[in-house]
């Protein structure tokens, strides 16, 4: 048991951060990078626990039991700051106070640790004033950054940083770990990693809820579906019924958790009128609970038009018989015949479609019509 | 507000199985009075839907209360082949005839198993001894008055949106009711058009944007001349509103909404009911619907889903990206 057992088929990426960790001086900006669901940030909440663990000997740190590496993982350790903050993007104000925060010295710790989960929701000013800060660090301070891909970053912020690249894990690996860490039945969790692509997320949500088996399986099968234009257009209000009722599966329970905690830590009193302090504390908790729902939808959205288009993908792995293994195997007879009654630059142009839809919902496009559009390039 | 003396009683008595369109339930019989045609709309397809919702296999009948004949009642309640569950839906009871209700009062005494029975009443007088007998059954009835008062209609928003679980503004919900409160089925649409096209809290700005008085008017009317293939009529209207300082990204929803509409109805099954639609809504998208072929209606959604984010700020002309769309839309209409 160490700090990086959770992190399945990255064996090169743990080597490297193992090293960082044993050394003396490691560098103080690190652009962790790799697909969606490969574990970028449970890489580096892993390197920062490895930072700070407590082990004499430098070989041994990440240990995985020691009082630093567990608080570190369970982000409750003063030393290792993670930021998520699931806004749209970053405001140009927490990028301050973070970057204020990074200039204390650790508390207890060798490192101060700063994490951003979302480095590629920054905007251009919020990232300027980054870019100062990791040009002239604080001694004990490093910075590590998570993006999809190292183009998310400005040049001149990647070009101060060591890269870290996670590939996609291979699915039994992720089947594995969903074993393992959650407990997860065997076979499900060997199907929820190979629809998900081993998306870790996506995967273990698939093994762990019924619902969300019985959501991805009716977005697979929408194109069987689509038989006329009323078809489409009807499907494509469903899709978007389905990532609302995703979006809001998702964050419902999260919001009143937080609500909750948030009225302890300010002592509010039970019952009665909450003082004008409390009340605008929680009026900006909703706002960011808000904000974040914005996100989560469009997230949601996304996952749906990659859900379809294994569809696709697996369709034309049938036409040009390349003889893989198809991510939605189940419907193999499906995607057979659907294959024999069209050609693959028919499915090609239907990814196209898709890709394009994705595309615009990352726009401001409204989700119906976008979803509309590519429905109706599918018949 | 006092109630009159004397009507405390009667009150109590009747509140005794009144319930709200809302939260109506199925039932062996239940009874939807009142003047306020889309509250009894809404009713009737919420029972219809719990109930298919329950029994996907339901049987719906309608049965007209003015032109009834002896018996229709009975030959409908009596159990199918099949032994699916029966709704009969029973309207025009306004103007009943008098074997409608000899024989539904006869029905009320032993209702068959299976069969749910609903009867739309749309007030007056004729069959209040139905009515009354109904009532003291103990049936749910569900009054459906006309919304008079702002604030009801402001509670009509607030719960269409709670419903649909997305968040409007109080003033942005006060502007809605100003703009389109007049009509209740205009109300509803444009909650649901807001609904179907917000992705966080509807603010006052929306509403304004959607349903300012200016708005509203011209980007009806600029897609009622486009898909009817009127493309003269429909770009004096666009260059008219443009000049004027309309935004057009409104302009851009209401003619894809159209689209939309058109499309759904051109399924040999669609009806207004499940679609959601107010009558009037759809028999104008089933006429609208003639001139539109499945494949240009495709071709047009797409360009539309094209002229919305060029609206949005991908494009540099937005101008030019809608008066192209609405030139597309209106050329493709089969005149
Ligand atoms: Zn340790």
């Amino acid at each position: 048991m160490s700090v990086w057992s959770d992190l399945p088929g990255q064996s090169a990426v743990i080597e490297q951060l193992s090293r960082a960790a044993a050394a003396e001086r490691p560098a103080h900006a690190w652009l962790f990078t790799g697909p969606p669901g490969s574990g970028r940030s449970n890489a580096a909440k892993a390197f920062a626990a490895a930072l700070l663990c407590e082990q004499q000997d430098p070989a041994e740190r990440g240990c995985g039991t020691c009082h630093a590496c567990r608080t570190v993982l369970a982000g409750s350790n003063a030393d290792a700051t993670l930021v998520a903050t699931e806004n749209v993007t970053f405001s140009i104000q927490e990028m301050r106070e973070l970057v204020g925060k990074a200039q204390d010295k650790p508390s207890s710790g060798r490192w101060r640790v700063i994490i951003i989960e979302d480095a590629d929701r920054m905007t251009e000013r919020t990232t300027n004033v980054l870019l100062k800060a990791i040009e002239e660090p604080p001694p004990r301070t490093i910075w590590m950054l998570c993006t999809p891909s190292p183009a998310d970053v400005l040049v001149t912020i990647r070009s101060r940083c060591r890269p870290v690249s996670l590939r996609i894990p291979p699915a039994d690996d992720v089947a594995a770990l969903l074993v393992r860490r959650d407990g997860a039945d065997p076979e499900l969790a060997g199907f929820a990693a190979r629809v998900s692509q081993s998306h870790i997320g996506v995967a273990r949500r698939l093994a762990a809820d019924a619902d969300a088996r019985h959501r991805r399986d009716t977005i697979v099968r929408l194109p069987l579906r689509l038989r006329g234009v009323a078809d489409a257009v009807t499907a494509a209000g469903e899709l978007v019924d389905i990532s609302n009722a995703d979006a809001a599966a998702a964050s419902e329970q999260r919001n009143e958790s937080e609500r909750e905690a948030l009225l302890i830590a300010l002592g509010a009193p039970e019952k009665g009128a909450m003082p004008p302090a409390i009340r605008s504390q929680l009026k900006r908790l909703e706002e960011d609970q808000k904000r974040r729902a914005k996100r989560s939808l469009s997230d949601s959205l996304d996952r749906v038009l990659i859900d379809l288009s294994t569809f696709f993908r697996d369709v034309l792995t049938v036409q040009l018989g390349t003889g893989t293994e198809l991510v939605n195997e189940y419907l193999r007879q499906d995607l057979t015949s659907y294959a024999e009654r069209s050609t693959p630059e028919q499915t090609l142009g239907r990814m196209d479609a898709i890709a394009q839809a994705r595309q615009r919902l990352g726009t401001n496009v409204a989700p119906v019509l976008a979803m509309e559009a590519m429905a109706v390039s599918l018949l | 507000m006092n109630p009159p003396p004397g009507s405390r009683a009667s009150a109590a008595k009747k509140s005794a199985a009144t319930v709200s369109w809302r939260d109506v339930e199925p039932a062996p019989v239940v009874l939807v009075s009142g003047p306020e045609e889309y509250l009894a709309h809404r009713a009737k397809e919420r029972v219809r839907n719990l109930l298919r919702g329950k029994q996907p296999d339901l049987e719906v009948t309608q049965l007209d209360a003015s032109s009834y004949t002896t018996g229709g009642l009975t030959m409908l309640a009596s159990p199918s082949l099949f032994g699916e569950a029966k709704l009969i839906e029973a309207s025009s009871l306004a103007q009943m005839n008098d074997e409608f209700l000899a024989d539904t009062l006869a029905y009320l005494a032993s209702p068959a198993d299976e069969v749910w029975l609903v009867l739309h009443h749309g007030g007056g007088t004729r069959g209040k001894k139905l009515l009354d007998a109904v009532k003291a059954s103990g049936a749910p009835v569900v009054d459906c008055q006309p919304m008079k008062k702002d604030a009801d209609k402001l509670d009509f928003v607030r719960q269409e949106f709670k419903t649909a679980r997305r968040a409007i503004e109080p003033a942005a919900a006060q502007a809605l009711v100003s703009a389109v409160g007049s009509s209740l089925p205009d109300l509803a649409a444009a909650c649901s058009q807001l609904i179907s096209d917000a992705e966080s809290a509807v603010t006052e700005e929306t509403v304004e944007k959607y349903y300012g008085g200016r708005v509203e008017a011209t980007g009806f009317k600029v897609a009622d001349a486009a898909i009817s293939g009127r493309g003269a009529a429909a770009l004096a209207s666009l260059r008219h509103a443009l000049a004027t300082g309309v935004d057009p990204v409104p302009i851009v929803a209401v003619l894809a909404m159209k689209l939309r509409q058109i499309a759904k109805v051109k399924s040999a099954a669609a009806n207004a009911r499940d679609l959601g639609m107010a009558p009037w809504q759809f028999d104008q998208a089933r006429r609208d619907a003639r001139l539109w072929e499945s494949e240009a209606l495709a071709r047009c959604i797409q360009v539309l889903a094209e002229t919305d984010a060029q609206v949005k700020g991908e494009g540099r002309d937005p101008e030019y990206a809608v008066e192209r769309a609405v030139t597309m839309i209106a050329t493709s209409a089969r005149r």
